[in-house]
């Protein structure tokens, strides 16, 4: 059973959450302390979770991406394993210049809670299921600082947004590193894992973290 | 005149009778920190002096009531040894001076309710009344109150999954924030105040203490506002990421078992925390103030009083202190032994190794005076002249501005701004009647809304009240919820003035009718007076948070219209202009509200919900018939036509509210017809048209109002966000 380590910095709010969307794909998932300088024993694949890591305090994502667990996070990316970063995770992954650019306040200058329809980008990473290029699925936005700023010539852009609501640069909803390992994206998949929910399109995302 | 030419206990918000009264009771003249104490426990705000003897009429009990009022919150059973705790409360004077910190923190304050009952909050819902967004003092209260809600919401991780706002003149100097917050736990984790077992430790954790907040509950939330422009640095500042640490601190504590009771710092800060801890359990309490850990220096009046947020008071037996301690460190949370649990029933604060607080508990937390207040009945007004209200040359046209007043237009302006899906359990999300939570490790999931008809409790206040309990039960209801529990938070002028007391009975009465009928008890609540300023007081708003439930989480009801050829069917009465949105006057010309029979309509509903007959269901309410035809055409894009019978003027068949009215589809005629049939003789259903199309049509008799759903789109969207550019 793939082990799935969730990571958990004071502030985090979807551990739970995505604990539970990952069990619904037949993963095993463990917490990670943000304190603790080494992944579970046995972790296959890191997921980290959205939320206000330290309070966002400084810049979203600063804090935490100077955490302990940080160290063993990015020795997991840099050996090839898999790393998915959802909109506070995804914040944290590139203020840990594991995936590049930044983001920055959305363009409606406010928080943004609403399902959202998306584009494959790229479909030769494993974060889409193997849905052609095209495809559109539908996963919930919330966030305030989720406008990614940078050069999408420098990244695998995954996901794109068909709605320009929160101006991310060429729409850009979620990217992956050059070798697709490791995949960061502002839309919450855990939330969208459940047909009462409305959608269950987050698990084509989650499953990237499965074989 | 300034405060400092004033008496001491005056400048502190105590009458010259209460002054007189705290030597009797204590033998000797009060210390000052003891005064200061007593200023704010007697405050309107913590002893509820002038409505206690007027909340006896709620029912409080009911096989389901775990924890009545009279708690940090209520508590009930929802089955499978599930539990569910909820809590109303009231920020108002606070946001009306900063509305960002105050509305934020009033969000802090009743998460903290629900945590100190050993709960997990899982859903936030606010009720906000201002003035016409048309003052651009109304827009920033508004938009700012918006902001800290969402701020503090979003930051500690509890979805604001509902709530209902209203803006009116009468709001202006006063606004409301109201902030409902619910929570789950198992039952054999109920946790409550009361302290116990001489000996074990006091432990005050979370943030430090600081000035910020001190005597916010005696001036400024239990006096007018502009009685004293120097009352406003009263108001306390957020800290959520504090909060949310609390949050999960707590929740490892309370599931290991760690405290004997847990008790939260709101309003009168430590004073109240451990003035009710040590009533309530009947014992004494020992705490040495120089052990509060500060963040600035402080006298030991302030430190009693300081309302500095996100703090929590917990009574720990000796031998686990030191867990409680280290998890309260591996969350990064002051947490420290201030006191001891003693014999006796005396609260004793020292020093510098001096007793400068040395009194029965029960003295502030139970011995505050009671006042009747005075219950002059006003006059109903005349009913509304409907021949000076014109019909309207363009059906249609009324239909869109109606659409896109304030009142009326869609509210995404506001709820997007709030995660309402953190967790992941929000399986109804804002926009409909009222929102659904999954339940957590259940098949059940609970229904939550808040609602209130202030314009009928203006003119008729036992009315007003008994439809602000049924338009929560028929929001619940057409979720397919059966309701099962009320918060309530009773927002009123000065009650010493006026007809205010006698609207604060009536309104109280009413509520009662209505609550008995539906079998549904009040377990908590709270009341917040003196919302006037010298020229303007608010309409009396008693705000009603109402919990439903539904046995299976799948099986909730929507709004939205389903597919072509569905059946829709009217349960209830006609409305009327009188006190309407559209007519927007008098309603001294409704009809007196028949619980009885508004009751059986909601029971209806929920029978047919059961039967899994309702393919949607929507509460007719703000803006009529016409205005929910077009909520339930745009909620999934289905358009409908509607024909209902002449004889009527238009605007009142289209616009009239009342009458208890929800709005039902079915599959076909066979399914309408069957539930006309389980329908009590004294409910009236009628089909009144069918699913389809992309237009919405309301014939009256001859009469055709139209919009296509693009037009009836834009108009419903646009008002809020047009009414704050």
């Amino acid at each position: 059973m793939t082990r799935v380590a969730v990571v958990r910095f004071p502030g985090s709010l979807d551990h739970e959450s995505a604990a539970r969307a990952v069990e619904g794909l037949g993963a095993e998932a463990v917490e990670a302390w943000h304190a603790q300088p080494e992944l579970p024993e046995g972790t296959d694949a890191v997921l980290i979770p959205g939320g206000f890591s330290y309070g966002d305090h400084l810049r979203c994502g600063a804090i935490a991406s100077r955490a302990p667990v940080m160290d063993a996070v990015r020795r997991h990316a840099e050996g090839g394993g898999r790393v998915v970063g959802i909109c506070n995770g995804f914040q944290v992954l590139c203020e840990a210049g594991l995936l590049p650019g930044a983001l920055r306040r959305n363009a409606t200058l406010s928080f943004v809670c609403r399902q959202m329809e998306l584009e494959v980008a790229d479909d030769a990473t494993p974060w889409t299921s193997g849905r052609p290029a095209g495809d559109v699925i539908s996963i919930p936005v919330k966030n305030n600082e989720g406008a990614w700023y940078g050069d999408p010539d420098a990244a695998r852009v995954v996901l794109r947004y068909r709605e320009d609501l929160l101006g991310s640069t060429d729409r850009v909803a979620g990217i992956a590193s050059a070798d697709g390992n490791v995949m960061g994206l502002m839309p919450h998949p855990e939330e969208a894992c459940d047909p009462l929910l409305g959608s269950t399109d987050g698990r084509l995302v989650l499953r990237g973290l499965i074989g | 005149m300034s405060t400092t030419d004033l008496p001491r206990h005056r400048q502190l918000g105590l009458t010259d009778d209460e002054a007189a009264r705290i030597p009797e009771l204590l033998g000797r003249a009060p210390t000052d920190p003891e005064l200061v104490m007593f200023s704010l426990m007697w405050s309107e705000h913590c002893s509820y002096k002038h409505s206690r003897p007027l909340l006896g009429g709620f029912p409080v009990t009911g096989e389901r009531v775990l924890q009545g009022p009279g708690e940090n919150a209520g508590v009930v059973d929802v089955g499978d040894g599930i539990a569910v705790a909820l809590k109303i409360e009231s920020h108002n004077h606070p946001s009306a001076v900063e509305p960002f910190e105050g509305a934020a923190t009033g969000v802090g304050g009743i998460v903290r309710d629900i945590i100190a009952m050993g709960a997990r909050p899982i859903a936030l819902l606010d009720s906000l009344r201002f003035g016409e967004l048309t003052s651009a003092r109304s827009r920033h209260l508004f938009t700012r109150s918006v902001a800290g809600i969402g701020h503090y919401g979003n930051c500690i991780g509890v979805p604001t999954v509902g709530g209902e706002v209203a803006f009116d003149d009468r709001y202006e100097e006063s606004c409301l924030v109201n902030a409902m917050c619910v929570g789950v736990l198992a039952h054999d984790g109920l946790l409550r105040a009361a302290a116990s077992g001489p000996g074990n430790a006091l432990v005050l954790f979370g943030n430090r203490t600081g000035r910020d907040g001190i005597g916010g509950a005696s001036v400024l939330a239990s006096a007018e506002l502009d009685e004293d422009e120097d009352k406003r640095p009263s108001v306390q500042v957020s800290d959520p990421f504090t909060e949310r640490k609390l949050m999960d601190c707590c929740r490892e504590l309370a599931a290991a078992g760690a405290f004997v009771a847990l008790q939260d710092l709101g309003a009168a800060g430590l004073t109240s925390a451990a003035s009710e801890m040590a009533a309530k359990g009947r014992v004494g309490l020992d705490i040495d103030l120089d052990l509060v850990p500060l963040r600035e220096a402080l006298a030991p009046a302030e430190i009693l009083v300081s309302e500095s947020q996100e703090r929590m008071l917990a009574v720990v037996a000796p031998e686990r202190l030191d867990e409680v301690v280290d998890t309260c460190r591996r969350w990064d949370l002051d947490a420290t032994a201030i006191g001891r649990v003693t014999e006796g029933e005396n609260l004793v604060a020292r020093s510098g190794g001096e007793v400068v607080v040395d009194l029965p508990a029960r003295l502030l937390a139970d011995e505050a005076p009671v006042y009747e207040v005075p219950r002059v009945p006003a006059e109903r007004p005349e009913p509304l002249d409907l021949a000076a209200l014109p019909e309207p040359e363009d059906p249609a046209a009324a239909w869109r501005e109606l659409l896109a007043r304030p009142n009326v237009a869609s509210k995404r302006w506001i709820y997007e701004r709030y995660d309402h899906l953190v967790g992941a359990n929000t399986i109804r999300r804002p926009g409909g009647d009222a929102a659904v939570v999954r339940l957590p490790g259940s098949e059940r999931a609970i229904a939550l809304t808040t609602d209130c008809a202030e314009r009928l409790t203006e003119v008729a206040p036992r009315q007003g009240g008994r439809a602000s309990v049924l338009e929560a039960a028929r929001n619940l209801a057409c979720t397919g919820a059966r309701p099962i529990a009320a918060t309530d938070c009773l927002n009123f002028p000065n009650p010493e003035k006026g007809s205010t007391g006698w609207r604060l009975a009536e309104a109280i009465a009413g509520m009662s009718d209505a609550l008995l009928a539906l079998g549904v008890p009040v377990v908590s609540g709270n009341v917040s007076l003196y919302n006037e300023s010298a020229t303007r007081a608010i309409l009396p708003t008693p705000v009603v948070g109402m919990l439903g439930l539904l046995e299976r989480a799948d099986r909730s009801v929507g709004h939205g219209f389903g597919v072509d050829g569905d059946v829709i069917l009217l349960v209830g009465d006609d409305g009327v202009l009188d006190g309407s949105e559209y007519a927007r006057g008098s309603g001294g010309g409704q009809p007196d509200i028949d619980v009885e029979r508004e009751v059986a309509a909601i029971e209806l509903v929920l029978r047919a919900a059961d039967d899994g007959m309702l393919v949607s269901a929507h509460d007719v309410s703000g803006g009529g018939l016409a205005v929910a035809v077009a909520e339930s055409a745009l909620a999934d894009g289905v358009g409908a036509v509607v024909q209902l019978a002449e004889g009527r003027r238009v605007d009142e068949a289209l616009f009239g509210e009342g009458g208890g009215r929800m709005m039902v589809t079915v599959r076909d005629d066979d399914a309408a017809a069957a539930l006309m049939r389980m329908a009590p003789e004294d409910v009236l259903v009628r089909r009144i048209g069918t699913v389809g199309g992309d237009r919405v049509t309301v014939h009256v008799g001859d009469v055709e109002a139209t919009l296509t759903l693009a037009e009836a789109g834009e108009a419903y969207e646009r008002g809020l966000p047009e009414a704050l550019a």
